[in-house]
Order: structure tokens, then C-alpha cells, then sequence
């Protein structure tokens, strides 16, 4: 078991490096003299460069990236060009619409997801198999946008239910807090539902035609106790794999769900600094999701031995 | 097509086989495969309004109008007209070009690049653990997000667009492709065909390639509609083509500020993106069924 983990933390060493190297690169390859915006309009050739040697720009590629990543690993993400904040405080004051965002959205998905491809597995090839597979297609076709205006639509224009922009900290209350994040959770959520829904009933069906299913049925264990005792627990190595995986959608949902629903998180972050090229800006909320998305998919990892004790050997 | 042959092939199987199908071939296969038959038959309508864009009816999709800016569709402007007066039927028309081009463009890239990587992997075993590393990397970064970076050091236009959706999506080819290929290899065909001479190179084109198109064209499918998709992103939130292009996504941004008053001008973007999307997903899943049946109806 130890040294599955240990196998599996060492594993990820590779992938932050490429993925730092990358981002490293962005900056480096970024249009733009950071030296000549520092020095203003009236500076001379002498005077940029003085500033480039004391920022160390004059140096060799692989000197500025071991640099970069030293102060990356101490939590120092730059500067940014646009407003003159530190960009990890400003990624402090942003994350918790998101990361919200991301969990209610997580937890929602999953308790519907589940169930539907629980039961479009037992409905086999029935009309409401049929029905959920549509609804999964569907998920997969309408872009998160698109979902998201619908709902914005229907609850909160025309029903005024919900609202449909803002977003309130929790520190204000939990149901006002919850409020604003219901329409933005649903749309975000409707691909991932349809993701999960369709690797719980594609791993359930597997499951379901194995040997030791029959020998519970016909030792008399009820439907439920063979679908969810006996069944679900065996198909959850791939819906946690997906689930893992899947994270990527919604890092990407997030940076549209935010725009549409005006919620001030790291999507938004995001779309400003684009359009200032603010690229200190960009390169840490790229490199904070890949290290969030790579840090969720290692605890995956982790979580297969818990539902398969055969790993642990 | 020769309709008149099958009765007599019918005569000559046996009777154990399933009576010959009363429909013509293609009604046949539309009843067999019918996500096939709806997915590819609406590629080919959207095809036919990006081709014939000009003669429908459409005007120069970039010409303002200021004193027929904001109107509800009509009779006059069947979609009506964006805050600059530009005719929105116009634009979602000629905004078919931008998403398609995207989408088969990035596909056909993204599979041919990836399918090198992966046999280059596959083949030559020294280079793989960098290879693969370097795709984990990639990986590692949300598709959405890596394109966004990417634009962001670029002028917006098609061309890079198209650059950046491929880099983000060449690393699931390359890992498909290298897996069949890694499998293909303990193959006894394989082996007999190394036992008997056949060079690396015939040897892939002849006997590897082949065998990894069907899953690869069903890969590629399914990355033309996330391509579709990612395309109108990066023009919804401002980093992808110049906001003078008509495209599906740039229509739904000008639409943003003005979606609760006049919800029209972000609808029928939206509403053609997501049927193309869907077409194409459809496309994919008939695909998967007819390609692979062992996967079937499971996934």
C-alpha cells in the first residue's frame, strides 16, 4: 500500500514539471518587454537594460525558469501587470466563488448521476434506459453556456425563483450563499452529469453480467442489494476514474458559468486578464487548475485501493 | 442503389439466415444505425448552409445598419439584428463556416499529429517515457484552459485557433494510438509479418495504421464536436477570432449584455451550435456502434 502511494506521488513529480515548464514558457514567450513597461515612455536603451539585468531577464532560459519555480514553490506567483497586486492575493480574494462553485456542482452531479446510471443498467434497454441515454447525449451536446442562459431564462427571468447574478460569500448566510450558486451549479453540472451517468450504467452493465452477481441472486439477495451492495461497489473504480477526470470539464465550465452568471471567482479572473494580457495573471490561475486538477486525480489514485483491496497488494 | 440484386442473393443463402430486408439498403441502414443517419444527415445540411451561405437569402454579414440596430425577428430580419443593426440570420449562416471549418480542421489535425506521436511511441521505446510525459503534461492542463493560454500569446484568427484546440487535444490520440499500437505488437499477424522480413516502416503503413483507424475515426469525431465547443468559448469570453467575424460564438458575445432584455441575439447561436454539436456526437456514438461491436450499446 505505501509504496502504491509513494509510486503514485513520485508519478506526479514529471507531470507538475512539464506542466510548470509550459506555464514558464507562456511568460517567456509572452509579446511584450516587461523591462521596457517598467522603465515608462521616456526611458533610454541604457536605462531598459539596467532593469532587464536587475530582473534577471538577460539570463539564460533554463537560470529564469529555475528561478520562476523557486519562487512559485514558496507561493509566489508574480505580479500583476494590470493592477500591481501580488497575483496569488488576488487568486485568495477569488477562490471561494469557485472553488464553491466546483463542490456544490460535484455534489450535485454525483447524487443525481449516479442513481440514473444505476437504474438506466437495471432498466436495460427499456424506454427509461433509452430516455437517460438521450438526456446524456444532450448533456454532452449543449455547451455550458447555452444551459446556462436557458436557466437563467426559465428560473430567473421568467419565474423570478433564483437569481441570476452575483454571488454571495457564505460568511452572509448559508441559504443566500446557496441561492445564487443553485443556477450556476446546474448548468455547470449538466455535462458532467451526462459524463457520469454514462460510466456508472456502462460500468454497472460489466458488473452486472459477472459471476458472483448470479450467485447473489440466486441466493435470494433482493434487486437493491445486488445493485447497490454487490454491484455498484465493484463498478466504482471506473465512475471515480471518470469522476476524476471530469474535473477538467469543469474547470473549464467554470471560466463560462462565471462570465454568464457575473460571479466574481477565478473564471472571471480568468477573461479579464486575457483581455488585458495580463499574462502573470493567466499563468497562475493555469497553474494553480493544473495542480488542483492533478492533485484530484492522485486522490482518484488513492481512492482505488479503498473500493479494490486487490491494489493494496 | 442495385436494388434489383438482392432477392437473388437472398435465394442463394441458406434458410438459417434472417429473410432478406423488405426496405432498400439505405432505409436498412438508416433503421440500423439511426444516430449514423440523423448525425450525418445534419453535418450535411449545416455543410450545405456554410457552402451556400451567400445564396440563402443572407446579407454581407459585417454591415452595419445604425438605424436598424436591436430589432426583434421579423419579417424583414428573420433573426433579427444585433446592437450594431448587422442581420443576425446573416451571421448564424455564415457563423456555420467559422464552427465547421473549426471542427473537422482541428480533427483531421489533431488525428494525424496525434497518430504519429503514437506510433512513434509505440515503435520506438526509448522515445516513449519522454513522449508520454510530455502528453501527461499537456494533460494535465484543462483543454479549455490551455487553449485560452495559448490564445493569449497569439493574434486572435482561425488559423490559431485552430492551433491552439489541436495542441490540447493531440495527447489523447497520441495515448489511444500508442496503447492499440503496444497491443497491436503481441499480435500473431504482427509477429509473423516481422518474422518474415517486413520492414518498420511497410510494417506500420501496412499492418499497424489500419488496424487503429476505427477507434481513431471515432476519436476524431468526438474531438470535432469538443473542438465546436471550446471554438465558441474562446470567442464568448473574447480570445478567439476577431469579434468582426460572424461566428456562433462572437454572436453569443455581443449577446451577453443584452440577454435579459433581448434573449433572440444569444438563442439562435446557441441553438445552431448545440444541433451541430449534437450531430456530430450522434455521428460519433452511430459510429462506435456500427465500428467497434464490442463496445455496443455498453458505454
Amino acid at each position: 500500500m505505501l509504496s502504491y502511494i509513494v509510486r503514485r506521488l513520485l508519478a506526479t513529480i514529471p507531470v507538475m514539471a512539464i506542466v510548470a515548464l509550459f506555464v514558464f514558457s507562456l511568460l517567456y514567450l509572452a509579446p511584450g518587454d516587461p523591462a521596457a513597461i517598467i522603465a515608462g515612455d521616456q526611458a533610454t536603451v541604457e536605462q531598459i537594460a539596467k532593469i532587464r539585468a536587475s530582473l534577471g531577464l538577460n539570463q539564460p532560459f533554463v537560470v529564469r525558469f529555475g528561478h520562476w519555480l523557486w519562487q512559485v514553490v514558496q507561493g509566489n506567483l508574480g505580479t500583476s501587470v494590470f493592477t500591481g497586486q501580488p497575483v496569488s492575493a488576488m487568486i485568495a480574494q477569488r477562490i471561494e466563488p469557485t472553488l464553491s462553485l466546483m463542490i456544490l456542482t460535484m455534489l450535485i452531479a454525483l447524487t443525481l448521476a449516479i442513481p440514473l446510471g444505476v437504474i438506466a443498467a437495471w432498466k436495460h434497454g427499456t424506454w427509461i434506459d433509452r430516455a437517460i441515454m438521450i438526456f446524456a447525449v444532450l448533456g454532452f451536446s449543449v455547451p455550458v453556456f447555452v444551459i446556462a442562459y436557458l436557466l437563467a431564462y426559465v428560473f430567473g427571468l421568467s419565474f423570478r425563483i433564483l437569481p441570476v447574478q452575483g454571488f454571495t460569500p457564505l460568511a452572509k448566510g448559508f441559504w443566500p450563499f446557496l441561492r445564487t450558486l443553485i443556477l450556476p451549479s446546474l448548468a455547470l453540472g449538466a455535462i458532467y452529469v451526462a459524463l457520469l451517468a454514462r460510466i456508472t450504467r456502462a460500468a454497472m452493465l460489466d458488473v452486472l453480467a459477472q459471476d458472483y452477481v448470479r450467485t447473489a441472486r440466486a441466493k435470494g439477495v433482493g434487486q437493491s442489494g445486488v445493485l447497490f451492495v454487490h454491484a455498484l461497489k465493484n463498478a466504482a473504480n471506473p465512475v471515480v476514474t471518470v469522476a476524476g477526470l471530469g474535473v477538467a470539464l469543469l474547470i473549464g465550465g467554470t471560466v463560462v458559468t462565471e462570465t454568464v452568471f457575473a460571479i466574481p471567482g477565478l473564471g472571471t479572473l480568468t477573461v479579464n486578464a486575457i483581455l488585458e494580457r495580463d499574462y502573470p495573471v493567466i499563468q497562475g490561475v493555469v497553474l494553480l487548475f493544473s495542480f488542483m486538477y492533478v492533485l484530484v486525480n492522485l486522490i482518484v489514485d488513492l481512492l482505488y485501493s479503498v473500493f479494490d483491496p486487490r491494489i493494496r497488494l | 442503389m442495385s436494388q434489383l440484386a438482392i432477392p437473388e442473393e437472398a435465394a442463394a443463402l441458406p434458410e438459417i439466415l434472417p429473410p432478406p430486408a423488405r426496405h432498400g439498403r439505405l432505409v436498412d441502414f438508416v433503421l440500423l444505425h439511426p444516430g449514423i443517419a440523423i448525425g450525418g444527415g445534419l453535418i450535411g445540411v449545416m455543410t450545405v448552409l456554410a457552402v451556400a451561405a451567400p445564396w440563402l437569402g443572407t446579407v454581407d454579414p459585417q454591415s452595419l445598419d445604425p438605424a436598424n440596430m436591436l430589432i426583434s425577428p421579423s419579417a424583414g430580419h428573420w433573426f433579427g439584428t444585433d446592437m450594431l443593426g448587422r442581420d443576425i440570420y446573416s451571421r448564424v449562416i455564415y457563423g456555420t463556416r467559422v464552427s465547421l471549418v473549426v471542427g473537422f480542421v482541428v480533427a483531421l489535425l489533431a488525428s494525424v499529429s496525434g497518430m504519429a506521436i503514437g506510433l512513434v511511441s509505440g515503435f520506438f521505446r526509448a522515445l516513449d517515457p519522454v513522449l508520454m510525459r510530455i502528453m501527461d503534461g499537456i494533460l494535465a492542463i484543462p483543454a479549455i484552459l490551455l487553449a485560452i493560454a495559448l490564445m493569449a500569446l497569439t493574434q486572435g484568427s482561425v488559423g490559431n485557433v485552430i492551433i491552439a484546440i489541436t495542441i490540447s487535444q493531440v495527447p489523447q490520440v497520441a495515448r489511444l494510438v500508442r496503447g492499440m499500437v503496444l497491443g497491436l505488437r503481441e499480435q500473431p499477424f504482427v509477429e509473423a509479418a516481422i518474422a518474415a522480413g517486413t520492414r518498420t516502416p511497410r510494417l506500420i503503413w501496412r499492418h499497424i495504421v489500419p488496424n487503429t483507424l476505427a477507434p481513431l475515426i471515432v476519436q476524431a469525431t468526438y474531438i470535432c464536436a469538443v473542438a465546436m465547443i471550446i471554438e465558441a468559448i474562446l470567442d464568448f469570453i473574447g480570445a478567439g477570432v476577431p469579434p468582426i467575424v460572424p461566428s456562433w460564438g462572437n454572436i453569443m458575445a455581443e449577446g451577453r449584455a443584452l440577454w435579459q432584455v433581448k434573449p433572440f441575439i444569444v438563442f439562435f447561436p446557441a441553438f445552431f451550435l448545440s444541433l451541430t454539436v449534437l450531430a456530430v456526437n450522434l455521428l460519433g456514438d452511430g459510429l462506435r456502434d456500427m465500428l467497434d461491436p464490442r463496445l455496443g450499446s455498453g458505454k
